[in-house]
């Protein structure tokens, strides 16, 4: 049990509570912030904001599963966000979903074992005019094929081994 | 000489800032013509993205595109020597001009011509005239309505509810503090309007916004914003500091008594909270799920008190409305719809972008005119209006005039300005699926019939596709689709069945050919292809064969190959691959 209360530092979420904890209907901002700190909702983290709120657990999971955004579990070094939009579908966004789980062996919401990708559908990105479209790590991938797609991936692999290396 | 980089998140996904970069480093290190280089929001054309606007010494435009960063190179040659020729080839051509020129453009009418964060150049173009002249000259909160009543502005966000109605109601509501929300929670996949004016326009929001407010008795203005729409958050917050700055925002607002502060919530991911009472539940921090109406949010909204909320076009126009008149923006459009409409144009287009264009335009001017057409010059199938709640119009109706009633007659909808186009190669069936994919799993949940009812949907459709549809099936979608439009408890929901509806009234003989013939009319449906080689076009250059990763394509080279379909999985590789086009699907 010890490890798991020690793993995160929960000192982060200070700034965050004083700032929003005794203010109403500051969940989701509180959420949104603890995940930007974290990467993720880590459960020490939400018992922490459940006990410094007075808001029940069940309500802030409840809120924590109900939203796209939220994430329960870590992600990996690279977040690809593979848009789903209206637009994106029609010019083949299922054929590069496809290429990112050959080149990775992933499926949506996983994360490869090495840790480095986390494979994420989400709602449109907005980029429409330049789908198929994904994003990573904040930066937008436009008009793929499932070879331009499977090339930034193994462009990011070389990437983290060579900072890996430098490390 | 001043020279623009549209930097939108189109353009930036487009590569625009290393453009920028490099005519940076450039001018820094020399600029003989003192060359300005600025940055301004989304032209609209992003089909041509990345794009460059100079502005000569004599005034004249040149615009610039479908730049690479080397171009910086070219572009800055031309400055320095003023040799404009330089350009030809990065210049945009004639016919894509026509893009903008066939536009009239209200909401949109700064995008693109100015520095997103700079409030001067928004001033400079009648910005913040009309709050001024509220102000200044003590209108009361009905004559600002009634110009918003004679301009006839409905909702831009998809149910199209005229807004000097919802304004007045906000006002009469009994209550000593009121709100005004801004929705701009653009869930709509396949629109990004709202997304362009904030990121483009911001202070044309807060100005809509400021005028909202006064007319209802809000001091308080909230925009709810996807998070997904990072830039256009860092902007808005950009501008929101500088019309504090300014005293266009915060107390006694250019000296009067009107106070208004407005801040920023970010959404977190749901779709259902473009309906106004769950996104006023996601505005509380609860699970976004949307309350039973009556009360409406006028009556009780945030915090159970009197609110309005609009979205993000709705409150750009109104600034307009208000400098130039009700009746002129009334002059434009239709009987029914007033002023003009921005869209989204995408899908299988030559030339998509965002388009406004007075109402009463035909769906045909949009897609052919101003949009150029279908790509590859393939036949036009359908276009698909107002996203998950709105439905697919097919070509014999291309001639249906843009304005709401028009198109709620032929099953879909307005909707917030999104219109994906598609070609002979969209599987219909593979659309309405999409659409229920997306419904199902952004089902909130509240209600039985969107719950299971699109889930059943969802099921059925999918097994169509999958080549196990059963005769019934379509009878059985149209039954739910009739349960769900009837009982279930929010907007979103109750439109959910409409992509559906919309699919088997005009592509009918599509889902029988699926679950009768077990075929996929537009080869798209995986279980229900095969893949060939047609021996007429291969040349045996073995790249699909190297391409295949099971190794089902056999063929010596220089000579013809051919696929082994039991050993082939679909997965398409050969088809991408083949330059000659040698891979065909039946």
């Amino acid at each position: 049990m010890e490890n798991i209360t020690t793993k995160c530092d929960l000192s982060k979420l200070d700034p965050v509570l004083a700032e929003y904890g005794s203010t109403p209907g500051s969940l989701i901002t509180i959420l949104q912030q603890t995940q930007d700190i974290y990467g993720y909702l880590p459960r020490e983290a939400l018992e922490r904001i459940s006990g410094e709120t007075g808001t029940p657990i069940a309500t802030i999971l409840g809120v924590a599963t109900f939203y796209a955004q939220f994430r329960l579990q870590p992600v990996g070094k690279y977040l690809i966000m593979l848009c789903q939009g209206t637009a994106c579908h029609v010019n083949g966004s299922e054929l590069i979903s496809a290429a990112v789980t050959d080149e990775l062996g992933i499926h949506d919401g996983e994360t490869t074992e090495d840790g480095l990708f986390t494979l994420e559908h989400v709602a449109c990105l907005g980029c429409c005019s330049l789908s198929p479209v994904m994003m990573i790590n904040g930066k937008v991938y436009s008009t793929l094929t499932p070879d331009k797609a499977k090339q930034v991936l193994r462009g990011l692999k070389k990437e983290a081994e060579e900072g890996g290396a430098e490390e | 000489m001043k020279l623009l980089v549209g930097e939108g998140s189109c353009g930036l996904a487009a590569g625009a800032g290393a453009v920028y970069a490099r005519l940076d480093k450039l001018l820094s290190e020399n600029n003989p013509n003192q060359v300005q280089l600025g940055i301004t929001g989304c032209i609209g054309m992003c089909f041509l993205e990345p794009i460059v606007d100079l502005y000569d010494d004599e005034g004249e435009v040149h615009r610039l595109v479908r730049l690479k960063e080397k171009d910086a190179d070219l572009i800055y040659d031309a400055v320095c020597s003023k040799d404009f020729s330089l350009l030809d080839r990065i210049h945009i051509s004639d016919d894509d001009a026509g893009f903008l020129e066939k536009q009239t453009r209200i909401a949109l009418r700064d995008c693109g011509l100015i520095d997103p964060c700079n409030i001067d150049e928004y001033i400079a173009r009648d910005g913040y005239a009309a709050i001024g002249k509220i102000l200044k000259e003590n209108w009361t909160q009905e004559q600002v309505i009634e110009q918003i009543d004679i301009a006839g502005l409905r909702g831009r966000g998809g149910a199209g509810f005229p807004t000097a109605f919802k304004w007045r109601a906000a006002r009469d509501a009994e209550g000593d503090e009121k709100y005004l929300i801004c929705n701009a929670d653009e869930g709509d996949p396949g629109a990004f309007m709202d997304r362009a004016v904030i990121e483009s326009d911001p202070h044309t929001l807060i100005e809509g916004m400021l005028i909202g407010a006064y007319s209802i008795g809000a001091s308080t203005g909230i925009v709810y914003v996807r998070a997904e729409y990072p830039l256009a958050i860092v902007r808005l917050k950009q501008a929101i500091k500088d019309a504090e700055a300014r005293g266009y925002l915060g107390d006694n607002i250019m000296g009067s008594d009107f106070s208004c502060h407005i801040i920023i919530k970010q959404g977190a991911g749901a779709f259902v909270c473009g309906e106004e009472t769950a996104l006023i539940e996601s505005l509380q921090g609860s699970r976004g799920m949307p309350r039973l109406k009556p009360p409406f949010p006028a009556q009780a909204g945030f915090w159970y008190k009197p609110s309005n909320i609009n979205n993000v076009e709705t409150y750009a126009n109104v600034p307009w409305i208000l400098n130039h008149g009700g009746a002129a923006f009334a002059a434009m459009g239709t009987e029914e719809s007033k002023g003009t409409k921005v869209f989204a144009v995408t899908g299988k287009i030559k030339r998509g972008g965002l388009v406004e264009i007075p109402m009463g335009k035909t769906l045909r001017e949009v897609i052919f005119d101003i949009g150029g057409g279908i790509r590859d010059d393939k036949e036009f199938k359908a276009v698909q209006l107002g996203g998950p709640s709105g439905g697919c119009i097919p070509a014999s109706k291309l001639d249906t005039v843009i304005d709401y009633k028009a198109l709620g007659a032929t099953g879909a909808i307005m909707g917030s300005g999104g219109m994906v186009v598609m070609d002979e190669s969209t599987c219909m069936v593979g659309m309405a699926k999409f659409f229920l994919d997306f419904t199902a799993n952004e089902s909130c949940g509240k209600c039985v019939a969107c719950r299971l009812g699109t889930k059943r949907m969802q099921e059925i459709l999918g097994r169509i596709v999958d080549g196990k549809g059963e005769e019934g099936d379509i009878e059985k979608l149209e039954e739910l689709c009739a349960a769900i439009k009837d009982d279930a408890l929010c907007g979103l929901g109750q439109t959910a069945p409409n992509p559906v509806l919309t699919t088997i009234r005009y592509f009918r003989d599509e889902f029988e050919a699926h679950i009768t013939d077990k075929k996929c009319p537009a080869g798209e449906c995986r279980e229900l292809i095969t893949y060939y080689i047609d021996p007429e076009v291969c040349v045996g250059c073995t790249a699909c064969a190297r391409k295949c990763p099971v190794q089902a394509i056999h063929g010596e080279k220089k000579q013809t190959h051919a696929i082994d379909t039991d050993a082939c999985i679909k997965c398409g590789n050969c088809k991408q691959t083949c330059r000659f086009g040698a891979v065909k699907v039946h």
